[in-house]
């Protein structure tokens, strides 16, 4: 702005003065409006430029200004047509128009929010006492400011009245109805979606909104099994205001001061008696709170229970107790659960028939305990059968659920938007665990992907995937050797080396298994672990090829072990993780010990899924780190094993080692102490990338049956099993 | 010297010209990245607006004097309303609260009578395995006294008129029953109902407040929480035992030959022949492979249309075993009723099962995720399917078809296992506070394994803690989920040797 106005300036104050008088009229007013041209559009763009915020915040400020009177005022006249009173037999398929949804790679569906307008009848009387409520409008807003949103009507596959229906008490039921009916896209109330947290009004409560809606759908709080269209509503819970005044930190679960408190002021007499009767069998354990009687109304008595003139703090005091009790009201849906779920106290729901809050998804037996009503006196006996630790992942349980799907309006409409969007996309719905898991335990679960326990036949056999550089002699022998062992089905040389071809076919030894080469494009570890199309069997065995001294015995021994545990790899000699306290870090450990998490994959058997998994989902940038490192493939395989399937490797026969005993003294020392710290490097390092240690320990091995047992060597299945 | 100066205007006003455009050109790239990121968080924007976040002093949908106020003392007792509820809610609108005594089960649990059989009374081969199924299970009473739950010993499973295993005048036989008491607590079992045309879910007789148990329910009939679907399952179906899927090993990658297959008849006309009729469609020859036949009844030649020649050629052609144990997908579309034989057989075959029946109540859905082994198509998207079963990944495939293995042995596996597993969710019901979780269910072993009574906390199970993530939550295990600690110098865990010389031997 200041640039630009020295320019501007400039030419009018010193020299456009003494320049204008001497030029012709003419081009005088040319340039006059040339000048003046240029120089209101620099003006006009500079603020703009240099004026962003302000233009926005004007912007925002015009929009906070936005009142709801400013709707416009649509006047219903009184013969207007009112929908039919809603169909118990519609579902998905017969009520819900899928077509408009359609097919999208996103499987996400698009929701239009009607603009806002007052209904007022003939004489005009608006439709509802209190018109737009707070929360309709956070929750519409939620929705709007979500991925779900489109402002394309003739996009949309779920339509969201801006017809506050919240609380039926406040609604007039035909005028509503009428409204409704009103709206452009209605349609018989096709693929509509309607919020309503308070159904029903005196005398006899409907468990469902009363007013009239064709087709809609219904996100209702306090459904009956009666009224809820299971598959089609969405059942909700009702949305506690305290939610967003009071502040509860989570509280560590475990038992606390109450067993059981009751909180909620407006419980039937005939209830409240049976609950006093159980506070005189049980003493202290119970809790049973009512209004304050001397407090004034409003929204401070609405924080204050009372117990004997003893005043309390609520929702504070749901912190105090481990079971809280709900109890039907008028209504069945009752704001105190999401109170009590907030407090982290497990729900003891007592309202028959009730279809609990997102009951389509979420698995309540995890966070709350059911008791019909009739039990209400057996409360007390059947809490108490309930296992501590049940109890506290009970408690961790019900404030996740509050969490996640009660603390706002956001979470709940989003809640119920995801609910119909799964039932569109059902082959792209969440999962039971992402719905019920808490991210803890969801980031800790172990959910083998081949949880299957499968014994797979003989019959297949293995795949030998040798992967080789340069060193012919020994590759030869140990193709010789593997090609002893019965079950082996092909054998697969991974020619690593780029420079050199590898020998003709008539150099290779014969052998009568299927012997096939790959050559490979980069000289890389992780060639080894390639999922190779060549790999027709589930089991593959990785073997080096320097790998001579594994007899045909034990060959086929792992293959049979890995059989009976195809999820977990199978090898030879055995290594170990430890903590080490001086430094702080893990350490590599290779010598005698009792225990083993990792064994070497110098050799050894697993499932071909694996080779898929270490190269396409290995985690972070390990692959690329072996590859550079040239070392750890082995562990690195050993991690991801053990991190998906949450079980050690198993390891067979007493060898210790591959290299043969004599080798060992050629290395020296120091080279061997590189070694171990190299490895170990790689082990804080995977740990770090995994985010944990996966790895785990165990303390047996297997062998052959009849190993080391006093009885005849030819009569035994495998005799020679070698040694360290 | 004017030419000089002109030429000077002309140059700053060109200046300022392009500093102009300069700057308004930023403002529109700004203003185009600014649209661009409410396209992006709006999906598409058309000039509409979005809708405006009211704020200001609006009212809360719940005024607190509302709450507090409202006379909850003044409404029905709950006990009367409990009373009103058994009175109201019955036949069609029958749920536990209202239709079921749990009084019954109170004193002596969950047990189950099975009515005497009658002479002369004919019963299928079937019928008979489900009572022997119910009489060989922890539940089974012989007193009726003690019973919480009655299973006739009349043959229901059969209900379409035209069939020879149709039992007559079930209507006074059920009625003449003493224990009858309208159907109260009563478990009728039911393969087949209705007929031709129309095939209706009607059973021919009143069962009163009795619970069904009955294969091909409509959402529209079904009653939440009450009746139980179960599949529909073959005369040879295995009595008892568990009879092992198909699946021997996990292939990676886990396509099979054929993507989506279907083998069988379509009716040219009438109820549940338009998705049939339209398979052609999708069909492709290669790897989906839709083949029907018009051969189906006496009078097929009369409805015959121009396709009938083509497909009935083309359906000679394919072995129906050959292509079930060799697809990935397995369509199971509605037959003449909701459910078939092909969901079972597709379930064992390790063929995940791509159902097309709008309105059918899938197996044991009350326990069952079905999400996590078949594909839950929708009729009047049948264009869709094949694109829908190639847009799902092959890890989902991998574990999709697992888990038809699990539930087809844990579940279906034989008769007794489909009888077991509606006794048992029944059970859940009655025990409501001690019944099983979802996950229970729907994961190895599963809920016949998973017994409450043992405890109700998954944790206590070998099967599950790995699921919730708790082997170590435990202190004293802690030390073994840590791994061991090592004192490379220290004593505390006996000799420091132990780890640094004596044994040191194994090299790598």
């Amino acid at each position: 702005m200041v640039r630009l106005s020295m320019c501007a300036s400039g030419k009018y104050s010193s020299r456009g003065p003494a320049l204008i008088p001497r030029m012709k009229t003419k081009h005088r007013i040319y340039y006059i409006t040339l000048f003046s041209v240029v120089l209101l559009g620099l003006i006009a763009t500079g603020m703009f430029q240099f004026w962003p915020h302000s233009i926005e915040s004007t912007a925002d400020w015009g929009l906070d200004r936005r009142s709801v009177h400013d709707a416009p005022l649509i006047r219903l006249p009184v013969a207007n047509p009112i929908p039919e009173r809603g169909d118990l037999s519609c579902r998905m398929h017969t009520c819900f128009d899928v077509y408009r949804c359609g097919y999208n790679p996103k499987n996400r569906i698009k929701v239009y929010i009607y603009p806002l307008q007052r209904f007022v009848d003939e004489v005009g009387v608006p439709i509802s006492s209190t018109g737009l409520s707070r929360e309709y409008n956070d929750l519409l807003s939620a929705i709007s400011d979500s991925e779900f949103y489109t402002d394309d009507v003739t996009r949309a596959c779920l339509f969201v009245p801006s017809i506050d229906v919240l609380n039926q008490n406040s609604l007039r039921i035909r005028e509503t109805a009428q409204a409704l009916a009103m709206l452009p896209r209605w349609d018989k109330g096709m693929n509509h979606l309607l919020f309503n947290m308070l159904p029903g009004g005196p005398p006899d409560y409907n468990t469902a909104l009363d007013v009239p809606r064709d087709r809609a759908l219904l996100a209702g709080g306090g459904f009956s099994t009666w009224t809820y269209r299971q598959g089609y509503d969405v059942s909700i819970p009702v949305y506690s205001p305290l939610s967003a005044d009071v502040e509860l930190p989570e509280r560590q679960p475990g038992p606390r001061r109450y067993f059981i408190l009751s909180s909620q002021t407006a419980i039937h007499r005939e209830y409240r008696a049976e609950l006093e009767r159980l506070k005189e069998e049980n003493g202290e354990a119970l809790l049973l709170l009512d209004k304050c009687s001397n407090l004034s109304q409003g929204v401070a008595s609405a924080r204050k229970r009372c117990y004997k003139g003893q005043v309390f703090d609520y929702p504070q005091i749901l912190q105090e107790s481990s079971f809280c009790v709900v109890l039907r009201g008028a209504r069945l849906g009752q704001a105190t659960l999401s109170d009590v779920l907030q407090a982290g106290c497990v729900p003891v729901i007592l309202a028959d028939s009730y279809i609990l809050p997102f009951s389509e998804v979420l698995d309540w037996k995890r966070a709350s305990v059911v008791i019909p009503e009739e039990k209400l006196p057996e409360m007390y006996t059947i809490l108490k059968s309930i296992p501590h630790r049940q109890v506290e992942e009970m408690q961790r349980q019900a404030r996740w659920f509050w969490d996640a799907y009660f603390s706002s309006m956001k979470a709940i409409g989003m809640t119920t938007l995801q609910i119909i969007n799964d039932r569109i996309y059902p082959y792209a719905a969440r999962t039971y665990e992402q719905w019920n898991n808490p991210p803890l335990v969801k980031w800790s679960s172990v959910n083998s992907p081949l949880f299957l326990p499968l014994i797979p036949p003989r019959s297949p056999g293995f795949t030998a995937v040798v992967l080789t550089y340069d060193r012919i002699e020994s590759l030869f022998r140990v193709i010789t050797e593997i090609s002893k062992v019965p079950s082996l089905a092909k054998l697969l040389v991974v020619w690593n080396n780029q420079n050199k071809s590898p020998p003709e076919d008539s150099l290779w030894p014969k052998i009568a298994a299927p012997l096939k080469v790959v050559r490979t494009k980069e000289n890389k570890l992780s060639n080894r672990f390639f999922p190779y199309d060549e790999i027709e069997t589930e089991a593959v065995l990785a073997i080096d090829d320097d790998i001579i001294m594994l007899t045909s015995d034990e060959l086929q021994f792992g293959y049979e072990v890995w059989r009976e545990f195809p999820d977990r790899l199978v090898g030879y000699p055995g290594r170990l993780h430890l903590w080490d306290h001086e430094m702080g870090k893990w350490k590599y450990e290779s010598e005698w010990t009792n225990e083993v998490s990792m064994v070497l994959t110098g050799a050894a058997f697993y499932h071909k899924y694996f080779n898929y998994l270490y190269t396409y989902k290995m985690p972070g940038d390990i692959k690329n780190w072996v590859d550079a490192h040239m070392n750890c493939e082995d562990i690195a395989m050993n991690f991801l094993v053990a991190n998906i399937t949450g079980k050690a490797p198993i390891k067979v026969t007493p060898r210790k080692k591959f290299k043969c005993p004599e080798c060992t003294a050629i290395d020296g020392l120091s080279l061997d102490q590189t070694h171990m710290v190299e490895r170990s490097e790689c082990i804080n390092k995977f740990a770090s990338v995994f985010g944990t240690m996966p790895l785990k320990v165990v303390e047996h091995r297997a062998d052959p049956v009849l190993y080391k047992d006093d009885f005849p060597e030819k009569l035994k299945s495998f005799p020679n099993i070698g040694s360290l | 010297m004017q030419a000089k100066k002109r030429y000077l205007i002309l140059f700053s006003a060109g200046a300022c010209l392009i500093l102009l455009l300069y700057f308004g050109g930023m403002q529109t790239a700004l203003s185009r990245s600014n649209n661009r990121r409410d396209d992006r968080s709006l999906d598409g924007h058309h000039g509409s607006p979005q809708w405006h976040h009211f704020s200001g002093s609006l009212q809360p949908f719940s005024p607190w004097d509302q709450m507090e106020t409202e006379e909850y003392n003044v409404h029905i007792s709950p006990r009367q309303k409990r009373d009103v509820i058994s009175g109201v809610y019955n036949g069609k609108r029958c749920r536990m609260d209202s239709c079921f005594d749990f009084s019954l089960c109170k004193t002596n649990g969950f047990k189950v009578y099975v009515y005497p059989q009658q002479k002369g009374e004919k019963m299928s081969e079937s019928y008979q395995n489900i009572l022997s199924s119910i009489e060989a299970s922890r539940f089974y009473t012989s007193d009726p006294g003690q019973a919480c739950l009655f299973v006739l010993s009349l043959d229901t499973l059969d209900r379409d008129i035209l069939s020879p295993q149709y039992v007559h005048n079930l209507r006074t036989k059920v009625q003449n029953l003493h224990l009858w008491n309208n159907g109260k607590n009563h478990l009728i079992f039911n393969l087949y109902s209705g007929t031709w045309p129309d095939y209706t879910e009607d059973l021919g007789f009143d069962f009163g407040q009795a619970m069904l148990a009955k294969a091909s329910i409509g959402t529209e009939n079904f009653r939440p929480n009450f009746d139980v679907s179960i599949p529909l399952f073959g005369k040879d179906h295995r009595s008892a035992g568990e009879e092992r899927g198909y699946l021997k090993h996990n292939s990676i990658p886990p396509y099979r030959k054929y993507m989506l297959v279907f083998k069988g008849k379509r009716y040219l006309t009438g109820i549940g022949s338009d998705t049939r009729n339209a398979l052609y469609h999708v069909h492709n020859s290669e790897d989906v492979v839709l083949l029907t036949t018009c051969k189906h009844g006496k009078d097929w030649q009369k409805h015959k249309d121009a396709r009938c020649d083509l497909d009935n050629a083309e359906y000679d052609k394919h072995d129906y075993r050959e292509m079930l144990h060799n697809s990935t997908f397995c369509l199971v579309p509605r037959g003449r009723r909701l459910g078939s034989f092909r969901f079972l057989e597709a379930l064992q075959a390790a063929c995940v099962p791509v159902i097309l029946s709008n309105g059918w109540e899938m197996p044991f859905s009350e326990i069952i995720h079905w999400n996590t082994a078949a594909v839950i198509g929708d009729e009047r998207l049948l264009l869709q399917i094949p694109s829908t079963v190639r847009s799902i990944h092959q890890d989902n495939i991998l574990s999709l078809r697992q888990q038809t293995q699990f539930l087809w042995e844990a579940y279906f596996s034989s008769v007794e296992r489909i009888v077991l597993t509606t006794l048992e969710i029944i059970h859940d019901r009655v025990l409501q506070h001690a019944a099983r979780s979802n996950l229970m269910w729907n994961s190895l072993p599963g809920g016949l394994y998973s017994l409450p009574q043992y405890s109700s906390y998954l944790g206590d199970f070998p099967f599950h803690y790995a699921k919730l993530g708790e082997s170590c939550h435990d202190l004293q295990i802690d030390l073994k989920c840590a791994s061991k600690f090592i004192h490379v110098d220290g004593h505390e865990f006996g000799s420091p040797g132990i780890t640094t010389g004596v044994y040191r031997k194994v090299l790598f």
